[in-house]
């Protein structure tokens, strides 16, 4: 086993806030097997994830057509701002006709040989003579202000400039300027306007139902994977776990599944509206225009080629972070956990060289990955920028030769924005695809685990109350998978009913392991165990543990009532029977003495002793009343003085049963009618206490080492 | 989070200065840029404008945005390497501290957090001030910059842009509030699914024996829905953000142009041009106060979370350290290897109840003094003022006749060996584990370390191991047994070549007949050496020099094993309890 299985996880989740970017140092083995299975496990969520990928396909649609009817919006609103020519051009033509024939009349006539209407103001009746009265578009133009439109206009002969035409244009008469000032339409206006209003809300109200489906999708797969590793995790054969560490496991359960659930989340939808936006983008750039299409997209990947030639050489920057800060945090956990003996081994300065090393790596590892995940958002900012103006340029040159409107630079700002974003959205996903494909790689990898043997087929079932209590061990040899060498070598030994059998030996003997192939938890290598001669093989695990009670070593309670843990998963028992059970192992008094007495919380570090956590599960194992019974090591987290009242207790749990027992202490085992001497899987003494100690062999040199200094 | 800053050196500050300067002229260039966007669109509006000149606006615009890029990398350079430098110095301050805590204060915080203090707490501020500091700084600038250039252009654009501001800060708020409290519950959700699933995980042969499969999995099923349903809650708020942030920044956009073109049709002609010019440019600036102010907002719902990291950490910075380091690097008197308690009691300082009453004794050079007692009576706590884990409450503790207080701790350790009741074997080889540490003297050769290996029962299974000496040991000695790790931390021990040894129950893990073997060794290699010995096992202080009987903090005997037999009741309990009363007369 490699060292990194044997050190613990560190927990890869930053608490709170859903992760922008997936963690670069995780990384599938096959990203796309990993994939291919998410997708086929995702079956059941399929019609809704149909539903809102048609739903984010339909809301980017709609925000690509909005730019567009922004463009016409734009466009409408520029007509505003010049003068209607057309008008322009009628009415002076016509007001210089008349003026021309009127004054031709009067040169005629001989009143005035010269007249300048810029030196000389013209006297009313004469410029009535002069001018008729037009009207031009339901507007009437009155003789005085004709007169005054001449007035102003001959002015701007000279000049010729645009702007000098506005202020005059401002001057002039208010029937002239509703003639020739510029009009828009306001009622397109307010009917684009609408129809955007409409489109943004729409395109939203998709959003959001899409996003709800989304949560729905994400959570209820999450929830479906942790329920089938929670199924997963009793189905396993307990060879699972003693190979793997329970964090590990643990991490499967909460922080994969919450990476995957986080990730589809937001990057599956995510990642369909950006393709949509993109290639939507696209159509519409090169609908509207080719030219400006290419320049917008030209001038958005010069920018991107750079970003992502930053982006692979960073990567190696963010593993280098990601693997000091795991180095770090391993030295760390390491002294704090034996900070004893780091003070008085005087091993500070040592520990400090060490943690210095490591953190300046940290920090440089830090200030790499950091500064070029910092430099990202500018210049992406950037990118955006450099479009904007090529678009502008491109777009300036092309308006000036009328080949294009305004509008469609107006809309093409838009159009860079929507090209740019999308792809470095997309980029992003990809990161967080990653990690999705590690999570679940992790989490289908424990549930694809080979599960314990199929039992259905079985049909014998011994019920408890016809057991006899024999049972035989015959020629039972026991190998690990991966071993060369049995654990458990050609293991024969009978108890006969109610009697008391012992299992000693030196730590690494097979003891538990015996245990474990009576519990039917491994399955047996070769030999045979019967049970009132019916072989374990041809009985279901459920079976044969409603045979059997079982104390371990290890005390374990779990969160809940002192009721709740005696009782466990029985439902026909009363509160009078656990009462009953509690007295009988000398447990009552103390019981009595908690603030809620059996109704108290027993939580992980509280008041109950270690001796009274071993008196509990006694207490809940002799309300199992089963013909069998197995205490492995049961008494060894108690002192001896404790240890007197959990033999009581235990000794009563015996009483007319076949008992197996392991224990450390060999004073506890000294009346058990047989004896069993393991050593290297092997028996090699057996007998009572009396018959071994005579033979002095392996048992009472074992025995008499108790007594040597 | 601001006394955190005070651990920023002198050039960081400088840098920060930098940084803020530089961010200023990002903001600058930031906001001049939609000022020649404007030239640009009026120059392409207005007939007859020269390309030279849009192409002059634009290179312009290309400058600073440019500019803009160059000082936003220098920034990003500045404030990621200030950050990463903080954060250096702060873990090392947190580490340091916390090798000088004492075990009391240790207990206190529990090491888990301490772990978790040090280096996750660290990092969720330096991610603050690495992605924070800027847009703490850049935002309100540029939202008040700004506003200040459009706030004079136009009344009704500003009016709208106000509005959409105060919608958007309002449903982001709204959402905060409703669901921030929600998260509290889907922690202690995920708290409780990890809970229910290590149960099952410890307990699996409980499970399996008792039958109860399905039992375990209706209790996941149950939290396990409650937490799919609040996560489901939860994000479906969160969900109504991002349609919402659409809506009100298009509708922004669209709303700028709709009042735009009502005005710009009433305006004089002149006025027309300049006002559509300004409606371009302050629809994009307030896109960028939009911007701003949602960002503001974003780091105020991270601020919280690094505040309470801020806060953890400074709890373990303000901790005042309980054990004060003595002066005296010498031995004052001529005694060497003893150990007395005179008339010692100690509690925790906050507790009311004494762990040790009035307990005195002397361990003479080369003595055996073994310690005994049921769980709880006190004998790990006796044995571990010492090596001043704690400082007694009352009394003296004295080696070599000094007060353990006057010491310098280095010195003092010098004279010690001590070993835990839970062996800690550390990431590396079998060697560098057994000679880990300074001892004041010389360095320890392999062959000592051969030596004390084998003292301490331990050749026959290293030199079994891959490379022997040199195999590799993983961190916390995962991949050796538990008899074999406390063998090589007494080993440690050995190699150290101590005055004192002080065995905490160290002995648990081995069986009885190692057990014996190991002591006999021990005694023939260290004649000189003072013994303490906590255990469980009356074989194993049998013969002691010395064996002190404790019960309930208190010292009920002080003699030898067959004087206790005699004289203290206690001492016999113990006794019978292991030994039949036959075999205790054999003796």
């Amino acid at each position: 086993m490699s060292n990194e299985q044997n050190t613990i996880r560190t927990p890869r989740r930053m608490p709170g806030g859903p992760r922008m970017k997936g963690n670069p140092g995780e990384k599938p083995k096959d990203f796309k097997s990993a994939i291919t299975r998410l997708v086929k496990e995702l079956k059941e969520q399929r019609k809704l994830i149909i539903i809102s990928i048609i739903l984010a396909i339909l809301g980017a649609i709609l925000s690509i057509l909005a730019p567009n009817r922004l463009s016409d919006l734009t466009d409408e609103i520029s007509k505003g701002l010049v003068v209607n020519q057309e008008n322009l051009a009628n009415l002076s033509t016509q007001i210089m006709n008349s003026f021309n024939e009127g004054m031709a009349k009067i040169n005629t006539n001989g009143t005035m040989q010269e007249f300048n209407p810029q030196n000389v103001d013209m006297p009313e009746e004469m410029i009535n003579s002069i001018f008729n009265e037009i009207e031009i578009d339901g507007n009437v133009i009155t003789q005085q202000e004709q007169y005054e439109f001449i007035k102003s206009m001959s002015d701007l002969m000279q000049s010729g400039d645009v702007n000098q035409l506005y202020s005059k244009i401002d001057e002039m008469p208010q029937s002239i300027q509703n003639v020739i000032k510029p009009k828009m339409n306001i009622d397109i206006i307010k009917n684009i306007s609408l129809f955007l209003i409409i489109l943004y809300i729409t395109s939203s109200i998709f959003n959001y139902i899409q996003a709800i489906c989304m949560t729905n999708v994400a959570n209820r797969f999450a929830q479906q994977l942790r329920t089938r590793i929670s199924i997963k995790i009793n189905k396993l054969p307990l060879r699972y776990f003693d190979k793997h560490q329970s964090g590990d496991t643990l991490s499967r359960v909460t922080n994969d599944v919450d990476t995957i659930a986080q990730s589809m989340n937001q990057s599956l939808s995510s990642l369909v509206i950006n393709i949509t936006l993109l290639l939507g983008s696209i159509i519409m750039m090169f609908y509207t225009n080719w030219i400006m299409a290419i320049t917008a997209m030209g001038a958005s990947l010069i920018g991107f080629s750079g970003m992502f030639l930053i982006l692979k050489n960073s990567q190696k920057y963010f593993i280098a972070r990601q693997y000091e800060l795991g180095n770090l945090n391993a030295h760390i956990e390491e002294i704090y956990s034996g900070l004893n003996v780091v003070k008085v081994y005087n091993g500070i300065n040592q520990s400090n060289e060490k943690f210095d090393e490591y953190n300046k790596k940290v920090c440089q590892a830090n200030k790499k990955s950091q500064f070029l995940s910092g430099i990202m958002h500018p210049l992406m900012g950037f990118i955006g920028n450099f479009g904007y103006v090529a678009v502008c340029i491109v777009g300036a040159l092309l308006t000036m030769n009328d080949v294009i409107s305004f509008g469609v630079i107006v809309a093409f700002i838009t159009y860079v924005r929507l090209f740019t974003n999308p792809l470095s959205q997309i980029a992003q996903n990809m990161t967080l695809l990653q990690s999705t494909a590690a999570a679940s790689e992790r989490i289908f990898e424990f549930i694809d685990e080979k599960e314990m043997q199929e039992e259905s087929k079985i049909t014998k079932e011994l019920k408890k109350e016809d057991v006899k209590g024999k049972i035989k061990f015959e020629n039972v040899v026991f190998q690990y998978d991966n071993n060369d060498h049995p654990t458990i070598k050609n293991f024969t030994a009978t108890a006969l009913p109610g009697q008391k059998v012992a299992i000693v030996g030196p730590t690494g003997a097979g003891k538990t392991t015996i245990v474990n192939l009576l519990m039917k938890f491994y399955e047996l290598t070769s030999g045979d165990i019967k049970i009132d001669g019916v072989s374990i093989k041809d009985l279901t695990r459920e079976n044969i543990h409603s045979l059997f009670t079982m104390v371990l070593q290890d005390t374990w309670l779990f969160e809940g009532t002192v009721r709740e843990n005696i009782v466990y998963n029985r439902e026909d028992i009363s509160d009078e029977q656990v009462k009953e059970v509690c007295k009988e192992v000398g447990l009552h008094h103390f019981i009595k003495t908690l603030p809620h007495t059996y109704d108290s919380k027993i939580s992980e570090n509280d008041s109950v002793s270690a001796g009274q956590r071993q008196l509990l599960t006694i207490a809940r194992g002799m309300l199992e009343d089963s013909p069998f019974l197995i205490l492995d090591e049961a008494t060894s987290n108690v002192d001896t003085r404790t240890e007197e009242l959990v033999q009581k207790a235990m000794d009563k749990l015996t009483e007319g049963k076949t008992s197996f027992i392991i224990a450390h202490r060999l004073s506890t085992i000294k009346n058990a009618d047989l004896i069993l001497v393991v050593k290297d899987g092997n028996i090699i003494e057996q007998g009572n206490h009396d018959e071994l100690m005579q033979k002095n062999g392996s048992y009472a040199e074992l025995y008499n080492s108790q007594f040597e200094i | 989070m601001i006394k955190l800053f005070k651990n920023l050196g002198k050039r960081e500050c400088v840098f920060i200065i930098i940084a803020f300067a530089l961010i200023v002229t990002q903001v600058w260039l930031e906001l001049k840029m939609p000022d020649y966007m404007s030239q640009i669109t009026q120059l392409v509006q207005t007939e007859g404008s020269q390309m030279s000149e849009i192409l002059k606006n634009g290179a312009y615009m290309l400058s600073c945005a440019f500019g803009s890029l160059i000082a936003a990398v220098i920034t990003g350079y500045i404030i990621s390497t200030v950050s990463a430098n903080f954060s250096m110095n702060v873990r090392k301050k947190i580490f340091n501290k916390v090798e000088n805590l004492s075990m009391d204060e240790i207990k206190g915080f529990s090491t888990s957090s301490l772990i978790t203090r040090t280096t996750n707490d660290v990092t969720q501020l330096e991610m603050v001030i690495g992605m924070g500091l800027q847009v703490l700084v850049k935002a309100p600038i540029t939202a008040i910059w700004a506003v200040t250039k459009i706030l004079n252009k136009n009344w009704q654009w500003s009016a709208i842009t106000g509005a959409a501001v105060v919608i958007l800060l309002s449903v982001v708020a709204a959402i905060f509030v409703i669901v921030t409290p929600k998260f509290k519950i889907v922690q202690k959700l995920i708290d409780k699914i990890n809970g229910v699933t290590r149960e099952n995980l410890t307990g699996i042969r409980v499970v399996r024996a008792f039958n109860a499969e399905q039992y375990q999995e209706e209790k996941f099923e149950e939290v396990n829905t409650k937490l799919t349903n609040q996560q489901i809650y939860n994000q479906k708020k969160f969900a109504i953000m991002q349609p919402t942030m659409y809506i009100v920044m298009h509708t922004l956009t669209l709303g700028i142009y709709f009042l735009g073109a009502f005005l710009i049709n009433e305006a004089h002609m002149t006025d027309k041009i300049t006002l559509f010019g300004d409606m371009i440019v302050f629809s994009s600036y307030s896109m960028q106060v939009i911007m701003s102010f949602l960002m503001l907002a974003m780091i105020f719902m991270m601020l919280p979370r690094a505040q309470v990291s801020a806060g953890r950490i400074n709890e373990v910075l303000d901790c005042e350290i309980s054990i004060k380091d003595g002066k005296l690097r010498k031995n004052k008197t001529k005694e060497v290897g003893t150990v007395e308690f005179k008339n010692v009691s100690f509690k925790y300082p906050d507790a009311d109840e004494y762990l040790l009453k009035n307990i005195s004794f002397k361990a003479n050079k080369g003595e055996t003094v073994a310690f005994i007692g049921s769980t709880g009576s006190g004998k790990s706590t006796l044995i571990n003022l010492v090596p001043r884990f704690y400082d007694a409450t009352e009394g003296e503790v004295l080696v070599d006749g000094v007060n353990v207080k006057e010491y310098a701790q280095e010195f003092l350790y010098n004279k010690l060996g001590y070993i835990p009741q839970k062996a800690v074997l550390f990431n590396g080889t079998v060697s560098s584990n057994v000679s880990y540490g300074e001892n004041g003297k010389e360095k320890i050769t392999a062959k000592k370390i051969r030596e004390a290996i084998e003292v301490a029962q331990g050749k026959e299974f290293v030199e079994n191991m891959e490379n022997t000496y040199d195999a590799h040991i993983a961190q916390g000695g995962t991949n050796v047994s538990g008899g074999q790790k406390q063998r090589l931390a007494i080993a440690r021990a050995i190699a150290r070549n101590p005055e004192i040894y002080i065995f905490d129950d160290s002995f648990s893990a081995l069986d009885y007949k190692t057990d014996a073997i190991l002591r006999k060794e021990l005694k023939k290699y260290t004649k000189d050496a003072t013994n303490l010995i906590v255990a469980q096992r009356i074989g194993t202080i049998m013969n002691a020099d010395k064996i002190i009987v404790l019960d309930d903090g208190e010292c009920v005997g002080i003699g030898t094993h067959k004087e206790l037999l005699k004289n203290c009741e206690v001492y016999k309990q113990i006794a019978l309890s292991q030994l039949s009363e036959e075999e205790l007369e054999n003796e």
